[in-house]
């Protein structure tokens, strides 16, 4: 058959030469190039301790942020748990009390929020539906564990460290 | 002297093993131990270098050959075929030749001195290498041209069948 | 012999069989640390520092390991293969001299288990001896993998063992010996008169193809096809768990231990170091420092297996066969031929 582009080349077998033949120095080549790398860095990053850098728009584990006073911003609309496509998310709202002012900065706030870590899909609708700009994927990777109860991960684990003023 | 009795003990007592055992490739495992007793009792006549050439030649490589044939071929009860009466008439036959040469030796038979060699080296590699390429040259030469002799046979074989086909 | 000297036998004995267990522990380690380093990767480093307790809990793993054998499997015979293995592994280094003697007190000794006077015929014995225990565990285990594997370690010892033969005997026509010890002697030195008098200066082509048997009869990669993981799944030992696949993985390490020291007495100058003669130290250091150089010219060797195993893919089972019997073979005949000549015209 005809071919359409030019980029055909026809390959040729020759038979091998002599030397070609006692494969010494093939075999001495490639000698020599596992050894070249011998010698190299290592491209390994032991991951525990060390870490890659994340891209700027990694979307990790989510973190529930607080505001310039340290209050939290989240005010338990449930956008977010709408937003869901894999329904991860639930909570529990609360009023807020006289006295938590510098605890909470909306009138309602999330008692309970919980995300279920298998479920989550890490797509970022909710960060995109959050009119508080309360919730980031801006975290590291979900570590594991070992039983599934313990991918829900409470308010414990996901608000943000009070500030250090 | 006890060694030697109780050495002589087992490699009868092995080689008896080799013709009932049910299992071919068992029976080949009870030869292997036979050559390996035959090697002490090289070992034992100070015989040092027929000792290491029964290990390699007998043990090393003829037995490794007979295991790996019998590996591959089948020797189950049901495939064996029915021997005819002539078979068996020449087995009873040869059987009692056999018998007969045995019982012939037996008339010859007394008690020598199996383990002292007039010549306590004459078994070391030097005095034999001495002996064999002196006195017995002919021989020796004679013996490997039996061996070339077979290896062109076994060549010839090799290639006819490949003319055939 | 005296109370004393038997001993020191059983000492050395010893000694030696904890030695080459210990250094068939590391090299599993080395293996997969060199593996690593040479595909630019760290390898194992998590249990302690570097990794360097990785041996001890792999092998706390293998006995801790379920111990599993085939319904079909001939009992006895399936245990009987590894620990034929494993014994013929160990008991090759009995004659290969580790250093000159020693004098402690009123006794000298040679660091040798025994000096017997075809003591190269016997560890080519003992290498010969080593397919029974794969071709038995590879048959006991009643599975077509296991067969092949042990059927195509037959063949392939078989092969190998004629050119490996027959690069020693062109060896033996210049050291005129069978012995050891003799064979180390000779070679005493670096440098005697106006040549070289280690070996494998002497039998460059003998020594090539020594250390391609070699690496044949210790079943290593490129000549791995009795256990070859992409046709037969492990080989003969697919059935194998627990210690007794340990036994397998350990003899193989064993032999390469034992075939390194092998090569490195015969044709490296075994014991001998250079300038071995002109540092005016007594004889006990000289031995030691020999013993030393021994042990770095076999890590060399186990070093070179390695390496060898990570550059060099697989040979195919016809390529194999081409190479031992239609290269090698004749290459040893014509190195027999040529080191005649070479006797009879030169000296």
């Amino acid at each position: 058959m005809e071919p359409l582009s030019n980029k055909r080349k026809v390959l040729e077998a020759k038979p091998l030469n002599f030397m070609e033949r006692i494969y010494l120095p093939a075999i001495f080549q490639g000698l020599a190039i596992t050894i070249k790398h011998f010698f190299r860095k290592p491209v390994t990053i032991r991951y525990p301790e060390e870490k890659r850098e994340y891209s700027e728009n990694f979307r990790g584990m989510h973190s529930l942020k607080r505001d310039e006073h340290g209050r939290e911003r989240c005010t338990a609309c449930g956008l977010c748990a709408l937003s869901c496509p894999a329904e991860a998310i639930t909570m529990i709202a609360a009023e807020r009390q006289k006295g938590e002012e510098d605890l909470y900065r909306e009138e309602k706030y999330a008692a309970v929020y919980e995300i279920n870590m298998l479920r989550c899909i890490f797509c970022g609708l909710c960060e995109e539906a959050c009119p508080k700009e309360a919730i980031y994927l801006d975290g590291p990777h979900v570590p594991s564990d070992y039983l599934r109860k313990d991918f829900i991960y409470g308010k414990d684990k996901l608000v943000e460290a009070p500030l250090n003023q | 002297m006890s060694t030697f009795y109780f050495i002589a003990f087992l490699s009868i007592f092995f080689s008896i093993l080799v013709i009932t055992a049910k299992n071919p490739v068992h029976s080949i495992l009870y030869l292997i131990v036979t050559f390996f007793t035959f090697t002490i009792h090289y070992i034992l006549m100070n015989a040092q270098f027929l000792a290491i050439v029964n290990f390699i030649v007998y043990m090393g490589a003829i037995l490794v050959l007979f295991l790996y044939t019998l590996m591959l071929i089948n020797l189950n009860k049901e495939s064996e075929p029915r021997k005819s009466n002539l078979v068996k008439i020449a087995g009873f036959i040869g059987g009692g030749c056999f018998l007969m040469t045995i019982l012939a030796a037996l008339k010859a038979f007394k008690v020598s001195q199996p383990v002292i060699l007039r010549d306590p080296n004459l078994g070391l590699v030097k005095n034999l290498g001495k002996i064999l390429f002196n006195e017995y040259l002919l021989p020796f030469e004679v013996s490997s041209i039996l061996l070339l002799s077979a290896m062109v046979g076994a060549v010839l074989l090799a290639t006819k069948d490949h003319k055939t086909t | 012999m005296g109370i004393a000297e038997l001993l020191i036998k059983i000492a050395l004995v010893v000694i030696i069989f904890l030695v080459s267990l210990v250094i068939a522990m590391y090299s599993t380690y080395a293996e997969r640390k060199v593996a690593a380093f040479l595909q630019d990767r760290v390898g194992p480093d998590r249990a302690g520092p570097f990794g360097i307790l990785q041996p001890l809990a792999d092998g706390g793993k293998m006995f801790l390991k379920e111990e599993i054998i085939p319904t079909n499997a001939s009992p006895f015979l399936f245990i009987a293969g590894p620990s034929l293995a494993i014994l013929t592994a160990c008991i090759g280094s009995a004659v290969i001299p580790w250093g000159q003697r020693l004098t402690i007190g009123a006794y000298t000794f040679n660091l040798q288990v025994a000096d017997i006077n075809v003591g190269l015929l016997y560890i080519f014995g003992v290498i010969s001896l080593g397919v029974y225990g794969i071709m038995i565990g590879g048959w006991a285990s009643n599975n077509k993998y296991s067969l092949l594997g042990a059927v195509r370690a037959a063949s392939q010892n078989i092969s190998y063992e004629i050119a490996m033969g027959l690069s020693i005997i062109a060896l033996l026509m210049t050291t005129g010996t069978l012995s050891m010890r003799h064979i180390a002697e000779q070679q005493s030195g670096f440098w005697h008169g106006h040549w070289f008098t280690w070996n494998a200066f002497s039998q460059p082509l003998g020594f090539l193809i020594f250390i391609v048997c070699a690496f044949a009869e210790t079943n290593r990669s490129p000549f791995d096809l009795p256990e070859c993981e992409t046709e037969l799944i492990a080989g003969y030992h697919t059935e194998y768990s627990s210690m007794k696949m340990g036994f397998y993985m350990f003899s193989e390490y064993i032999n390469m231990f034992v075939s390194s020291a092998v090569m490195a007495t015969l044709y490296f100058g075994g014991y001998n170091f250079p300038f071995m003669h002109h540092l005016g130290l007594s004889e006990n250091w000289v031995s030691i420092l020999g013993v030393i150089a021994l042990f770095i010219k076999i890590f060399a060797f186990i070093f070179f297996f390695i390496w060898v195993r990570w550059t060099i893919p697989r040979f195919r089972y016809d390529q194999l066969m081409d190479l031992g019997w239609k290269v090698l073979i004749p290459l040893a005949i014509a190195n027999i031929v040529i080191t005649g000549l070479v006797i009879t015209f030169l000296k």
